[in-house]
């Protein structure tokens, strides 16, 4: 049997790893990278939440909360992040016409 | 140790080392193969809490499309891929401090502040409820007592998303000259 | 637990031997996951093996439509043993890895284009009973891994250090990931005439083949599953006189003949599941579940007879894949992506929706309509669907000559005063 606390803590480390990424990088796409499985991190939970407490609802205190709760909101998810990878790509191509670097650190036009 | 368990510390297993290559490869095309990695073992990851829906969501989302665009970002911004000396910038140190101290408090958190007998193991679920989510999912997306809303916000989002990211990325011929 | 050697035999003879041993050794967990290995093995073989088969088809087939002989020396007049002897070829080659490959990439491309392709099988229905595994959500599941091929060709393309092949696994994954579009879109269209998205699912709802509600869909299918298996006249992936061999331009020796295989089994499937989604699948006139007895055991002889019946119509289609490579010319790749773009994702978009409202109102308006009923009423908004469309072609193309008129009256005629003038 598994214990809820071991997936959260898999989630948990795979959210700092990608933190470390994000913090750490130095170019953009891999920043994206390191967002991209801070967002897994979160769906994991989200998951693991859902399987363990699914039979608890639907909860008359609690009307938002379905049986589907935790899939529904893994798919948003799921949305915000290809939306995300969408849009930051499309602006890291974007800068790198312009500056001709993807470097994250030398994108300092509002600096001066 | 039970067969589930040996599934489980495997697949996530795979997440966390692939994880980690993902953060320090030096080769960038490298760490996106090892990010699919990852995205392949959160797949496992749902496929043992009993998601297979999600589990194929998140290929056909995440390898199938994700990724795929991030390694043609990478492709297509090639050349200073090489040039490259460190992988890491000035506060690498800092962040590697900060992603260890997080790690440790919400370790902390989960295992010694927060926790409940329910959920030392998982609930037996009817198998009729189990396959019943997916159709209950459909019905909820646009049910007005669930998730119209976000649905549409969501929706809306990926519509937004999809301009902005073709606007942004369209060649300007004044910034060529 | 005892086993009947006869009771196995006659399993075996009627294809039920896989549901037949995970019933037997439901309550032995070891035995389970052993048995469950040698049927995904078993799964997993026969479409590999069937490429012989099917490529030595192609062969012959594209050879008599070329008027050549084809194959003729292996095996006999007919060639039949000439992929065998492809393969000990292919076997026996040198395996050469390029000077600065990127060696990980370059080697697991072709394992991931075979693994994904073989993966789609385990969905497949043979017969009620013959299925690898009946998910709830298995078309998706079809969609998800067929997304994950376009790895393989990411990692054959940038792993082979060569320019070609970078160009063309360029150019195979804009085509993929594009007409996977109109794909899932059209795929879509069954699944909702069946209310499920599972495969059996979809083949139990067709009394009448979903052919005959929305062949406008069929079509769209059918030609976004040319282009996602990179067949003529879409076959950019490996256009020989524009890019070498596309992002196999390296490989060699068996490395180059998994993606043969891989992309042979992702045909097979693709026929497969035309014929599963559009055309009935094992069904055949309600002999499919014809039933006897053999020395006092259930034979399921209509589970042979859906194989058959499957089989069969899968072949007629890659028959139309063959004819078709036989036939056309290649598109260009913008001419490609602008077809997907501007014709048949606006299409199927429209296709969909109209098959989601109308849909729901026959079953609004008529609650007891027949399923002939049904599908009439399906196939006249269809006609109407293509007549428009149609018309809507006729109408930009007329545009597009008067536009060019006065060039073409400008250049024809001091000719005409020429000609006059003599």
């Amino acid at each position: 049997m598994i214990p809820l606390s071991w997936y959260l803590i898999v989630a948990a480390l795979l959210f700092c790893i990608g933190g470390y990424g994000v913090f750490a990088r130095r170019n953009a796409v891999a920043i994206l990278m390191g967002v991209e499985l801070m967002l897994n991190a979160v769906n994991i939970n989200l998951v693991a939440f859902w399987r363990y407490s699914v039979l608890l609802n639907p909860n008359p205190n609690m009307p938002f909360f379905t049986i589907t709760s935790g899939w529904a909101w893994a798919i948003f998810v799921l949305t915000v992040a290809a939306a995300e990878a969408a849009v930051g790509l499309a602006l890291i191509i974007s800068v790198y016409r312009r500056r001709n670097s993807v470097i994250a650190e030398e994108l300092d036009l509002l600096k001066n | 140790m039970t067969g589930e368990q040996f599934v489980f510390l495997a697949v996530s297993g795979l997440t966390i080392v692939a994880g980690i290559l993902v953060v320090t490869l030096r080769n960038l095309f490298h760490a996106a193969l090892a990010m699919m990695l990852s995205f392949l073992g959160v797949a496992g990851i749902y496929i043992t809490l009993g998601a297979g829906f999600l589990a194929a969501a998140q290929l056909l989302i995440y390898i199938g499309a994700i990724s795929i665009l991030i390694i043609f970002a990478i492709m297509l911004t090639r050349r200073m891929m090489q040039a490259q000396d460190t992988p890491f910038n000035s506060q690498a140190g800092a962040g590697l401090l900060t992603a260890v101290l997080s790690f440790i408090l919400l370790v902390f958190v989960i295992t010694r502040l927060w926790r409940n007998e329910i959920f030392d193991s998982p609930p037996e679920v009817p198998t009729a409820i189990m396959n019943q989510i997916v159709v209950q999912l459909g019905a909820d997306f646009v049910s007005p007592d669930a998730y119209v809303i976000p649905f549409i916000v969501a929706s809306m989002l990926l519509l937004a998303a999809l301009i902005g990211a073709v606007y942004v990325a369209w060649p300007q011929v004044e910034d060529e000259a | 637990m005892q086993i009947d050697p006869i009771e196995l035999l006659v399993r075996a003879l009627d294809l039920t031997i896989l549901a037949y041993l995970r019933e037997q050794f439901a309550e032995q967990p070891t035995a389970l996951l052993i048995v469950n290995i040698v049927i995904v093995l078993t799964l997993a073989t026969v479409p590999l093996l069937m490429v012989f088969v099917v490529g030595w088809t192609e062969r012959k087939v594209l050879a008599r439509m070329q008027d050549r002989i084809g194959p003729n020396r292996v095996g006999g007049r007919y060639g039949v043993l000439q992929m065998v002897a492809d393969v000990v070829k292919m076997m026996t080659k040198e395996v050469i890895i390029p000077a600065g490959a990127d060696r990980w990439a370059y080697l697991s491309a072709p394992v991931l284009a075979v693994m994904t392709s073989v993966l789609l099988f385990a969905v497949l229905p043979l017969a009620p009973a013959v299925i690898g595994v009946d998910l709830n959500v298995a078309v998706f599941y079809v969609l998800a891994i067929s997304s994950v091929s376009v790895v393989a060709i990411l990692l054959a393309g940038w792993g082979s250090n060569n320019k070609y092949a970078l160009l063309g696994a360029f150019r195979s994954v804009a085509q993929l990931v594009s007409y996977e579009v109109p794909m899932i879109l059209s795929i879509l269209v069954p699944i909702l005439l069946a209310r499920s998205m599972s495969t059996i699912g979809l083949v139990e709802a067709q009394n009448i083949p979903f052919i005959v509600f929305v062949p406008v869909a069929a079509l769209i299918f059918f030609v976004s599953s040319l282009a996602e298996t990179g067949r003529s006249p879409f076959d950019l992936l490996e256009a020989e006189s524009e890019i070498v061999a596309g992002f196999h331009t390296e490989y060699t020796g068996m490395y180059f003949g998994l993606f043969m295989a891989g992309e042979y089994i992702a045909i097979m499937f693709m026929c497969a599941l035309f014929s599963t989604a559009f055309l009935g699948g094992y069904r055949f006139f309600g002999l499919e579940e014809l039933t006897t007895t053999i020395m006092g055991y259930p034979f399921f002889v209509g589970n042979l007879i859906g194989a058959a019946a499957l089989f069969i119509k899968s072949a007629i289609i890659f028959f139309v894949f063959m004819w078709l490579r036989g036939t056309l010319p290649r598109f260009r790749i913008d001419q490609l992506l602008n077809f997907n773009w501007k014709f048949m994702v606006p299409l199927s978009l429209v296709l969909l929706f109209t098959v989601a409202v109308l849909d729901k109102l026959i079953f609004v308006w008529f609650p007891d309509i027949s399923d002939g009923g049904r599908a009439l009423i399906h196939l006249a908004s269809n006609f109407l669907i293509a007549a428009a469309t149609i018309e809507i072609l006729r109408r930009r193309i007329q545009r597009q000559r008067r536009a060019l008129e006065p060039a073409v009256v400008a250049e024809a005629t001091p000719d005409l005063e020429h000609a006059h003038a003599h």
